[in-house]
């Protein structure tokens, strides 16, 4: 009896153990296959053409999305003027400053528009932003991203500024500095490498979104000078090219996703050497 | 009423003068109705087991205190015969400095954390001749001055300890507060800091917060025994440890408890 119910176990234990296994393997396998396949069709789609050229009309083939690269820089540029200094303060008020209700509330309003799905941030910029002026523009797809970029810029800053010591801000005041002197010159500081990855993960995040940037910054096949028209961006230059009937477009859709995702992967790269960075000056 | 015995502060003026402290951390009270002066130019210890109030004492005296919610302080607290409870606290802490229990060195260069004090007090005189100064005052000088634009956090911890009391020190402060500065730190260390105080009593008093009583002995002037939150027994510290008046601090140096 006893002797049968070892065996169970011993066999219940391979069992989960090999399901478990399996199941990271899966995790990682879903990863390499995306990259793979992006790499082995976008990378033989891209030249110098795509950098440098803009969409050819239709018909024609050849070309590049030069134009598409340069409105995603655009438009994560403004993103993160828009975004970035209001998660940063608001991230400070709740890490250096919030009562306890208040602040609550906040941390519960910032992961509820955390969860906000992008379409719906897309037509609430929309109706703010284009539908008074009644044309697309940069400045409404900005705008949009912008609203994206801000809960994680709060969060990731609350929690880097949380964990800094108190010790720090103690010597800090011991030595005269007021409270927004220390949290200026020593807690932002000190918490700085956790912060900027913070801001870089969350423009790596919305560089990708697309739905709100369909009815806000639309897309063009041309340059867009200024802040006013509608621009081309990555995203959504993948989606109507692989949507698209020609062959030649649906190369080109690839080689914009392996674009896309480089930019992501560098910024996650460059986030990891920061950190790290910081990391062994900061352990002691 | 605790009853202070009387010490002879002739030859030193009063620096601190407290009377009738009294400590709350909200409706918990920490410290009853002390009375205590602190001469200058002198150390005085303050000694008592955990929790018995020391360090809250101190930190009411540079009112490090103030950032606790609900803490509340009651009595007089006087720096040179002015009350500390309506100064302006910038100006109090830069009067009265202070060294932590363990070495708190900002993310900055060696450099830069002398400096800091400086710097947000909106000196604009050279910085380079002070720094030297501060660290040389902390015995660190001959240590860094190689290595002044390193992170602070290249140091040792015992360097790291000296390097606050150098950050505190370039402000000039008239009283250092050290809340238990060695409590850290391994014992050749500690005789360096025990050494530093020393030489720094020709322009500082100092107010030492210890659970080392060997160290109270050694590095002392003054010392006044807390227990529970009261003032038990203040004197010259020959006398405290030779002959204390009270049962209770003789049973707290001897070992008895604490």
């Amino acid at each position: 009896m006893s002797q049968l119910r070892l065996m169970w176990r011993k066999s219940l234990n391979a069992v989960m153990l090999t399901l478990t296994g399996v199941a990271a393997f899966g995790v990682v396998s879903i990863l390499f296959l995306i990259l793979g396949y992006l790499i082995w069709n976008g990378g033989r789609s891209l030249n110098w053409d795509f950098f440098t050229q803009l969409p050819k009309p239709v018909g024609e083939s050849g070309g590049g999305m030069a134009n598409a690269i340069v409105g995603s820089l655009k438009l994560l540029l403004l993103a993160a003027l828009i975004g970035l200094p209001v998660g940063l303060i608001a991230g400070v008020y709740l890490a250096e400053f919030g009562g306890r209700t208040f602040s609550f509330v906040i941390r519960y309003t910032t992961d509820l528009l955390n969860g906000v799905p992008s379409i719906v941030i897309g037509i609430f910029a929309y109706s703010l932003a284009v539908l008074p002026v009644k044309h697309f523009s940069t400045l409404a797809g900005g705008f949009a991203l912008g609203m994206m970029v801000v809960p994680i810029t709060v969060r990731a800053t609350e929690e880097f500024l949380r964990a800094v010591p108190g010790s720090l801000r103690e010597g800090a005041m011991a030595l005269g500095a007021s409270k927004w002197r220390t949290i200026a010159t020593v807690v932002l500081p000190a918490a700085s490498g956790g912060i900027i990855t913070g801001m870089l993960l969350s423009l790596a995040r919305v560089a990708g979104e697309t739905a709100p940037l369909l009815f806000t910054a639309f897309s063009n096949r041309f340059w867009s000078p200024g802040w006013n028209q509608p621009i081309a961006s990555l995203p959504v230059m993948i989606y109507t090219y692989a949507i698209a009937p020609y062959d030649d477009w649906h190369r080109q859709a690839w080689a914009a996703g392996l674009i896309l995702l480089s930019l992501v992967l560098l910024a996650n790269l460059g986030c990891r050497l920061v950190l790290s960075g910081r990391g062994a000056t900061r352990s002691n | 009423m605790e009853t202070t015995p009387a010490v002879s502060h002739k030859e030193a003026p009063v620096r601190f003068s407290i009377s009738n402290l009294n400590f709350f951390y909200g409706a918990k009270q920490a410290v009853f109705n002390l009375n205590l002066k602190i001469p200058a130019n002198k150390v005085t210890a303050l000694i008592g087991p955990s929790g018995c109030g020391k360090s809250t004492f101190l930190r009411t005296l540079n009112r490090m205190n103030d950032t606790i919610r609900h803490s509340r302080v009651q009595g007089d607290i006087l720096l040179d015969g002015q009350d500390i409870l309506g100064m302006d606290v910038v100006k109090l802490r830069r009067r009265v400095g202070m060294v932590f229990q363990r070495p708190n060195p900002f993310p900055k260069s060696i450099y830069d954390n002398v400096a800091y004090g400086l710097r947000i007090n909106g000196y604009t005189g050279r910085l380079d001749d002070l720094v030297e100064k501060s660290l040389k005052r902390a015995a660190l000088w001959e240590e860094v001055k190689d290595a002044l634009h390193k992170s602070a956090f290249a140091l040792s911890g015992g360097q790291q300890q000296r390097l606050c009391i150098a950050r505190a020190l370039a402000v000039d402060p008239e009283v250092l507060l050290l809340d238990e500065p060695c409590s850290a730190l391994d014992p050749v260390t500690t005789a360096k800091i025990e050494e530093l105080m020393f030489h720094l009593k020709d322009s500082c008093t100092m107010a030492i917060v210890t659970h080392n009583m060997q160290q109270a002995a050694r590095a002392s002037d003054f010392t006044a025994f807390m227990l529970d939150g009261k003032l038990i027994e203040h004197n010259e510290t020959s006398k405290l440890f030779t002959t204390p008046q009270d049962p209770r601090t003789e049973a707290y140096i001897t070992g008895r408890f604490g």
